[in-house]
């Protein structure tokens, strides 16, 4: 038994329930979902569904084939099966206690490459993009200060373009 | 209605209601035929069977709130046996959807777990498409239970667009052709065994020619499932009958020495494997089915095939010659002789004997059943020979099924006799369908088994329960079913002993009419071979099916190394 994570990139159709559809196969097929975002795609009428399950091989073999049966579904991609970009939004809201509390949250802020979005005299929010260990680091340096709130969108991803196609798309 | 006209619709199951109205108001002068039944579950479940029977889409209409969830039972009966049904159901204006009016119920949420695929129409100008999509949908790929959802507002809307439609559903293409490459490894497979068998499941039912000429071809010997019987004729030699829970013995130990097992079109049902550890322990799976999500689901396919077993069972077949098999199909004759069907009758009637004076007296007919231990009798004792024919509820195990199944396969093959096998307990399910077919006069003979009990139930609870017989005693209120046929305006008896059943069945069968008969038979009267729950097809407990003592039980066999 091969358990591991897997990220799904779904395309479906924009109809009404498809997400019912989605959830509902996942909830009475006994499959977690651990994180999921939806929105619009470069496509007219599709959008993209990126699922993070973990499982057994074999069961995430399953989830693909009865996903795929869905008739709003047109593709599944499981990118475990390739290199992918995959990216998560966070908002967070650090407690501020003291003057150089603030002064060593912005620097660890920086570092990461987070940016403020607002700003208060008990809290800073930050918007942070990158994959789960970056987020995860983030979250660790912050929790010293205390965490007040946090936010996260679930991971979207994007197969990498192999580097000779790419080329020739450009050309 | 001018849609479904189209559509080739001749009948429709269905039960009018308020949020409904306009569909029935144009009915009224439309050409389909529409069968007023009396409980919407039924209508889906004669849908359903006209389906089976027929392969022409079975129609229903339902109307808002409990018309609609009263079809529940019909459509995941008929998802979990691969039915094309298309249900049509009214529903409250658009704009009172979701204000919990009356009659109103989230019927495309609630449907969308049993159904293929399921449609609430918001606007008269999707009708035409989505109908035509529905019927696309149902039947094809594998086949399944479409709904259509329709505000009353919606049917009420003035349309003079064009009725045809395209169908645009670009993530849905079945795959029908099955791939070269897994062609060949499949007969490479099969030309490498030396003890094969083939497991046909409710896929044959629409590859019966197919089946049959590739049984023939290779002499491959056949395992027919509940839901693939009659997709291959039963009284073949290399026939072998049913596998599984209350299998054959020469099919369930086929199964366990094996070593290739060529799956045509099931799902690896848990009641046909039983424990998936112990189940083909030494054989290479080739898998054909339509479905790519049944492959390897449960049961490992070494050899998958995704296609439609029209296509792929006679490539396959032109790639293989007849097999050399003489030693394992002798093996198995051995088996057949020592254990044939067998039951005590020194004791008041049973099941069984009833089944086989029906099977002889009926010749080809369509069997219906109902749930229970009388199915799993009349699936051993009264298998039709033709497809399409011996009609039940595998899946989901519906116990009231069977009469509206009766009622909906005699629409489907006018003429044909049909007899409704069926248990006390669940033809009380829709006993209500009697009116139905009094009015219809259809030639459905109703055989009630009854042991005035709930008998599978029963027999569970006398194996594995020690002897606690919990709430399955049904005789002290059980109606005078004779009786209770009459009050419809349908004849009945009731038969005690064989020389009546000897005398009443033929001239039931002779009627080409409706006629109940409600056989009282031994009530403790067990399903054997039996494998537990749980356990493997080669743990199964042979009981009265053992040739020698009848006394012996629970014998159990050891897997061979």
């Amino acid at each position: 038994m091969n358990v591991s994570r897997h990220v799904l990139s779904v395309t479906v159709r924009d109809q009404p329930g498809v997400l019912l559809r989605i959830a509902g196969l996942f909830a009475r097929r006994g499959y977690n979902i651990e994180s999921l975002s939806v929105a619009q795609t470069e496509r007219p009428g599709l959008s993209r569904t990126t699922f993070v399950v973990t499982g057994e091989d074999t069961t995430v073999e399953q989830v693909t084939k009865q996903l795929q049966k869905l008739i709003d579904v047109l593709t599944v991609v499981d990118h475990s099966n390739s290199a992918y970009v995959g990216r998560e939004l966070m908002l967070i809201k650090v407690a501020v206690r003291t003057p150089d509390d603030r002064v060593e949250i912005r620097q660890i802020a920086q570092d990461f490459r987070a940016r403020i979005v607002d700003v208060a005299r008990e809290a800073l929010t930050f918007e942070v993009t990158g994959d789960e260990g970056k987020l995860g680091a983030f979250i660790n340096q912050m929790r010293p200060f205390g965490i007040v709130e946090l936010v996260r969108t679930g991971m979207v991803a994007l197969e990498r373009t192999e580097q000779e196609r790419g080329r020739a798309k450009a050309a | 209605m001018k849609m479904l006209e189209r559509h080739g619709v001749e009948v429709v199951f269905g039960h009018p209601g308020g949020a409904i109205m306009p569909v029935y108001d144009a009915l009224y002068d439309s050409s389909v035929k529409h069968v007023l039944v009396r409980h919407e579950q039924a209508g889906a479940h004669m849908a359903d069977a006209y389906y089976r029977a027929s392969g022409k889409v079975g129609v229903c209409f339902a109307t808002s709130g409990p018309g609609a969830t009263n079809l529940v039972t019909g459509l995941a009966t008929a998802h979990m046996d691969s039915s094309a049904v298309v249900a049509i159901t009214g529903n409250v204006a658009t704009g009172l959807i979701g204000t919990d009016a009356f009659q109103e119920a989230d019927v495309y949420g609630i449907t969308s777990a049993v159904t293929k695929h399921n449609y609430l129409v918001k606007d008269v100008a999707d009708l035409p498409r989505v109908i035509t999509e529905a019927f696309h949908i149902a039947a094809t790929g594998r086949p399944g239970p479409v709904l259509v959802d329709v505000p009353k507002d919606v049917q009420l809307a003035d349309y003079d667009g064009p009725l045809e439609a395209e169908v645009d559903l670009p993530g849905y293409r079945p795959t029908y052709v099955g791939n070269a490459r897994q062609i060949e490894r499949a007969a490479e497979a099969i030309l490498g065994a030396k003890r094969p068998v083939m497991i046909v499941g409710g896929g044959g039912q629409a590859a019966p020619d197919e089946v049959v000429a590739f049984a023939e071809h290779t002499g491959i010997p056949v395992i027919t499932t509940l839901m693939g019987i009659g997709a291959y004729p039963p009284g073949r030699d290399n026939a072998l009958g049913m596998p599984g829970m209350h299998g054959t013995v020469t099919a369930n130990r086929a199964i366990t020495h094996c070593d290739l097992i060529l799956g045509a079109g099931l799902r690896f049902d848990d009641r046909v494997t039983g424990k998936i550890s112990r189940f083909a322990p030494n054989a290479t799976v080739v898998h054909i089915d339509i479905d790519p999500a049944e492959i390897s689901k449960l049961v490992k396919a070494h050899v998958p095939v995704v296609g439609d077993l029209r296509d792929v069972l006679p490539r396959l077949r032109a790639l293989l010659p007849r097999l050399d098999v003489a030693p394992w199909r002798e093996q198995l004759a051995g088996w057949k002789a020592k254990y044939p069907e067998r039951y005590k009758t020194d004791k008041p009637l049973v099941s069984q004997e009833v089944l086989e004076m029906l099977r002889r007296a009926a010749g080809e007919c369509i069997v219906t059943t109902e749930v229970g231990q009388h199915q799993m009798f009349a699936a051993r004792l009264f298998p039709t020979t033709k497809p399409r024919s011996f009609i039940t509820s595998g899946g989901l195990g519906t116990m009231g099924f069977g009469l509206p199944a009766a009622i909906g396969a005699a629409f489907a093959r006018p003429g044909e006799p049909v007899v409704c096998v069926a248990g006390d307990g669940s033809v009380q399910m829709n006993v209500q369908e009697l009116a139905t077919l009094a009015k219809h006069r259809l030639p459905v003979v109703i055989a009630i088994l009854n042991n005035g009990m709930l008998g599978m139930v029963r027999q569970w609870q006398e194996l594995f329960h020690a002897q606690r017989y919990s709430e399955v005693y049904l005789a002290d209120s059980n109606p005078d079913f004779a009786k209770l046929a009459a009050a419809y305006g349908i004849e009945g008896h009731n038969v005690f002993d064989r020389e009546h059943a000897a005398r009443v069945i033929p001239e039931a069968l002779a009627k080409g009419e409706p006629v109940l008969l409600n056989f009282l038979v031994y009530e403790a009267e067990k399903v054997w071979p039996m494998v537990p729950a749980g356990a493997g097809v080669d743990e199964m407990i042979i009981g009265d099916q053992e040739p020698d003592a009848f006394e012996t039980h629970a014998e159990r066999e050891e897997v061979p190394a």
